[in-house]
């Protein structure tokens, strides 16, 4: 029995099993009850070759419609990859580590970390940033429990115009982890201070409001901050970090925790995962961050060197007091970024912004002047708008998909008010012919 | 390039830069008038200015201060550090381009994929059914714990508020039952780390949701009483979950669903041979018994008239816990890995696993105290040297073998184990790395009687030596200032 992930020969076997005077390998495991034993073959199919595997995976893989055109965002975005992301993150001595717990040999995994903090907390305006977290909607959930923790309230309120699948999220850790979610109403898309300080009271822990919000538009928490620090609560923001190439800065609004999905900045789409989640705050709540933290040092030598720091925070160490039950990071998709960002550069991310935005709104004038769309809200948005419609929608997929386009999501499926509404996304990667194709298509449409 | 020791914010020159970008092709509109001023940023992102060249030399020169399993023998207690096989890699390319809200009809190969992984992984571990949601082992872990107080409450069963942790666990269960918003009732193990049946006995009662376990325990060790200990929990009402931490001892051999568990959850980065990526990304896939398959996380991937579908529709699940479907990149690596593996592959990889970590306890425990004298399963156990006199610590012993070449064992867990040495070789590793690492062990042993001071101090040669973790802590330099500032 050959596999070549298993060096053993017969041999080999023999060998080992005489030198510690074990009589077989089923001897190892004597001790487990026979009552529990499988003592059959796993109904599993057989051992297959790497060109099999191949085969197999090619199937599959050509079941899917692969590389379409996407009009599709709603948390996940088809932005341009620069090459030498892949050929620096494809670099084993990354991907093969795990968590630097010795950190002597683990100063490449540290250093670009500690560059990953770095990056976000300059993108964002904040002090200190923790090494990622699993995805966005897992950053906001631990960014409340942080906030729970901070405040002792456990009182949320969460902007109605977040991403549905995130106010799931959180309301799933609520639910278990005991802070009650209270959904602030928008108006024309926005969270409105009349709204917010109807709500607001002593037991609310934070305000989570995300931007630019899931319909695309740019919420304004600056005319309405001082409200929730009067009331001894905090402002969480949850934002998408390409957009502040151009958009004001958490920082300078006055947020006190920020987190947000980083799959915009290098991560492919890859049906939903693996993305990154990024959590940032000010210097007075490091101690109450989740996850882990790398720090500067030096090292006896006195040469600058970077480690996994403040870890009294950490489960390893508090158990059940801990910060969080996180023990590790999105550690290789926070590489990504970092070389997105090292790639991009000061320049390129406001290029890039700027682009998203000037072609998202070209789209939006064409298809909002066909006869069967009508603009809905009228505050500015960044690369995502809503359009309304007086044609089915699934007619609109189908039409779309026939030209290899992928049509914005159907709001209807979560709002019950939103029935005929799309949320259509368009990145610097949409070009202008592509466009012209959608807004051309859709015209067509009754 | 041993000396290279810059920051990529450092190599910054105003002017440079590593990208190129179309020039817009749509009419340029006054930014001004698209977002007003008043939203946008004053700041400047200070993001670095660099060429190409530079990002790439940058990051070869800096990945060649790690360590990983590529690099050699990783014998990470716990964390089971195999092999990551390279079609794997190049399997998870084939789905990049797909968006996860694209119609279901375009994505049914990704969804197939999905749906058989959970089913292959539901026969390994003997459950009615996996969800592949959790991104990771504690994330699993939290699932499992949702679930826990789901079943519970389902049943009206409100007093159920604590969890039974042992005190051989990882930090992790009790970090994750404590999130779930559980309390932790924690019990002594026998010296072996095994369930000390009494004391389990005397800590159940009707406030009890259930226990967290891992078998074989943290010391490598079976429990022989398991049927016992899942009668005795079930019968007070409580539910078992396992922490799939140490499953590649055990495949092929024995389930967690046969030994009586209600919950598991796994690591694919760990047992099916996904990279561990500097820290993650991982996959916790949570795995349930049939009585508790309503409250598996939203969505459920079912496959209903000839087609897999997204169920967003299950009233009674424990909800999202993410925005999407899971790490479905890690995904495609495991169901590579189970299809390159087959049936019987996976249970010869635990067998070399166990004979591995037998083969070195055998070989060590003339230099090193064993934990516990006996077999053990896919890792062995040592509490530091068996020479005491030498003030040669577990961290010394750590330390010296990262001179001599090799990543260190896990140290210092468990905790129940004074000066703990974990090792786990996995089945990835031939006779010959292992018979190297033990001459090494055992050059370190010889060399703590002979000049423990050398331990105390190494290693030496590597990129960086031991390092200030209390100034690291004592004042936190958590990002890089540009110099001016």
């Amino acid at each position: 029995m050959t596999y070549k992930y298993i060096p053993h020969t017969e041999e080999d076997i023999k060998t080992m099993l005489k030198e510690i005077n074990a009589e077989s390998i089923d001897c190892f495991f004597r001790d487990i009850p026979e009552e529990v034993k499988l003592n059959r073959d796993y109904n599993l199919p057989d051992s297959m070759s790497e060109l099999d595997v191949v085969r197999r995976l090619q199937e599959l893989r050509d079941l899917n419609t692969n590389n379409l055109v996407h009009f599709i965002g709603a948390g996940s975005y088809d932005h341009y990859i620069p090459s030498i992301i892949k050929h620096i993150t494809s670099r084993s001595e990354y991907y093969t580590a795990y968590t630097p717990y010795q950190p002597e040999i683990a100063q490449g995994t540290l250093q670009y970390i500690f560059e990953y903090q770095t990056m976000i907390c300059n993108l964002t305006g904040m002090d200190v940033s923790n090494a990622s977290m699993y995805d966005g909607a897992t950053s906001c959930a631990e960014a409340i429990m942080m906030a729970t923790s901070i405040t002792r309230r456990n009182k949320v309120l969460v902007s109605s115009t977040m991403h549905p699948h995130t106010i799931e999220t959180i309301k799933t850790y609520g639910h278990y982890n005991g802070f009650d979610v209270v959904l602030l109403n928008h108006q024309d898309g926005l969270v409105t201070e009349d709204e917010l300080v109807k709500q607001l009271n002593s037991e609310v822990a934070c305000v989570v409001i995300s931007n630019p919000n899931f319909f695309g538009l740019i919420e304004n928490p600056e005319t309405y901050v001082q409200k929730i620090h009067d009331n001894k609560s905090l402002l969480i923001m949850m934002v998408n970090p390409l957009s502040l190439g151009i958009l004001k800065t958490p920082g300078e609004i006055g947020a006190d925790i920020v987190c947000g999905e980083a799959q915009s900045l290098g991560i492919p789409l890859s049906f939903g995962g693996p993305y990154l989640g990024f959590l940032c705050t000010k210097k007075d709540y490091v101690r109450k961050m989740p996850g882990r933290i790398c720090g500067q040092t030096t090292d006896v030598d006195g040469r600058r060197a970077f480690v996994l720091t403040l870890q009294a925070r950490e489960q390893h160490i508090r158990r059940e007091k801990a910060n969080s039950n996180i023990c590790s990071n999105q550690s290789l998709m926070a590489l990504m970024t970092t070389v997105y960002l090292a790639t991009m550069g000061k320049e390129g991310l406001k290029e890039v912004c700027l682009q998203n935005i000037q072609k998202a709104h070209y789209a939006y004038k064409k298809i909002t002047a066909l006869p069967n769309f009508e603009p809905v809200f009228t505050s500015p948005f960044f690369n995502e708008f809503v359009v309304k419609t007086n044609v089915d929608y699934e007619v609109i997929k189908e039409a779309l998909l026939k030209e290899n386009m992928m049509a914005g999501v159907h709001l209807g499926i979560y709002y019950e008010e939103l029935k005929n509404h799309i949320l259509f996304c368009v990145t610097e990667k949409r070009t202008k012919a592509e466009i012209d194709r959608l807004v051309q298509v859709l015209g067509g449409l009754k | 390039m041993r000396n290279y020791d810059k920051l990529i914010f450092e190599l910054s020159r105003p002017g440079r830069r590593g990208y190129s970008l179309p020039p817009l092709d749509v009419e340029m509109e006054d930014i001004n008038n698209l977002i007003p001023e008043n939203l946008q940023r004053k700041t400047d992102n200070r993001l670095p200015e660099v060429s190409e060249n530079d990002i790439m030399r940058h990051y070869v020169n800096i990945s060649n201060k790690n360590y990983g399993v590529d690099t050699g023998f990783y014998p990470l207690g716990s964390c089971t550090m195999k092999y990551n096989p390279k079609i794997n890699e190049d399997m998870a390319t084939f789905f990049q381009t797909l968006h996860p809200l694209q119609d279901e009809n375009t994505v049914q190969g990704a969804l197939k994929l999905m749906y058989e992984l959970s089913e292959f992984l539901a026969e390994i571990t003997g459950m009615a059914k996996v969800s592949l949601t959790p991104f990771a082992g504690a994330h699993g872990e939290l699932a499992g714990m949702m679930i826990m107080k789901a079943y519970h409450e389902k049943h009206k069963d409100f007093k159920r508020t604590k969890v039974i942790v042992p005190d051989s666990a990882h930090g992790t269960n009790p970090a994750s039952a404590a999130i779930a918003g559980f309390d932790i009732v924690e019990i002594k193990s026998n010296e072996d780390g095994t369930v000390n049946l009494e004391a389990l006995k005397a800590a159940l009662n009707d406030e009890i949701a259930g226990i967290m376990l891992t078998n074989p325990n943290t010391l490598g060790i079976f429990e022989k009483d398991i049927l016992e200990i899942t009668r005795l929990v079930h019968e007070a009402g409580g539910l078992l979950y396992y922490d799939g931490a140490n499953l590649n001892a055990i495949m092929g051999e024995v389930r967690p669903g046969d030994m009586g568990f209600d919950i598991i959850h796994l690591n694919l980065h760990k047992t099916f041979s996904t990279p561990h990526g500097g820290g993650g990304p991982g996959s916790g896939p949570v795995g349930v018994r049939k009585h508790l398959v309503e409250f598996l996380p939203k969505p459920h991937i079912e496959f209903k008239d000839n087609k897999y579908i997204l169920n967003c529709d299950c009233p009674d699940s424990i909800g999202r816990l993410g925005n999407f479907y899971g790490n479905f990149g890690v995904l495609v690596r495991a169901y590579t890995y189970i299809l390159t593996m087959g049936k019987v592959g996976l249970k010869h990889a635990s067998r070399m696993a166990v004979l591995n970590a037998n083969y070195l306890e055998t070989k060590l425990k003339d230099d090193y105290l064993l934990a516990i004298d006996g077999i053990c399963k896919h890792e062995c156990v040592f509490s530091g040297l068996n020479d005491k006199s030498t003030g040669v610590t577990a961290l010394d012993v750590a330390k010296g073998l990262l001179e001599f070449g090799y990543h260190a064992p896990t140290i210092y867990f468990p905790l129940i184990v004074d000066q703990a040495i974990m090792i786990e070789p996995t089945e990835t590793e031939s006779l010959e790395t292992l018979n190297e690492f033990v001459s090494i062990m055992k050059k370190i042993a010889q060399i703590a009687k002979e000049d423990p001071e050398y331990l105390k101090h190494a290693p030496y040669s590597t990129p960086v030596r031991r390092l200030d973790e209390a100034k690291a802590a004592r004042n936190p330099i958590l990002k890089y200032e540009e110099p001016h500032e």
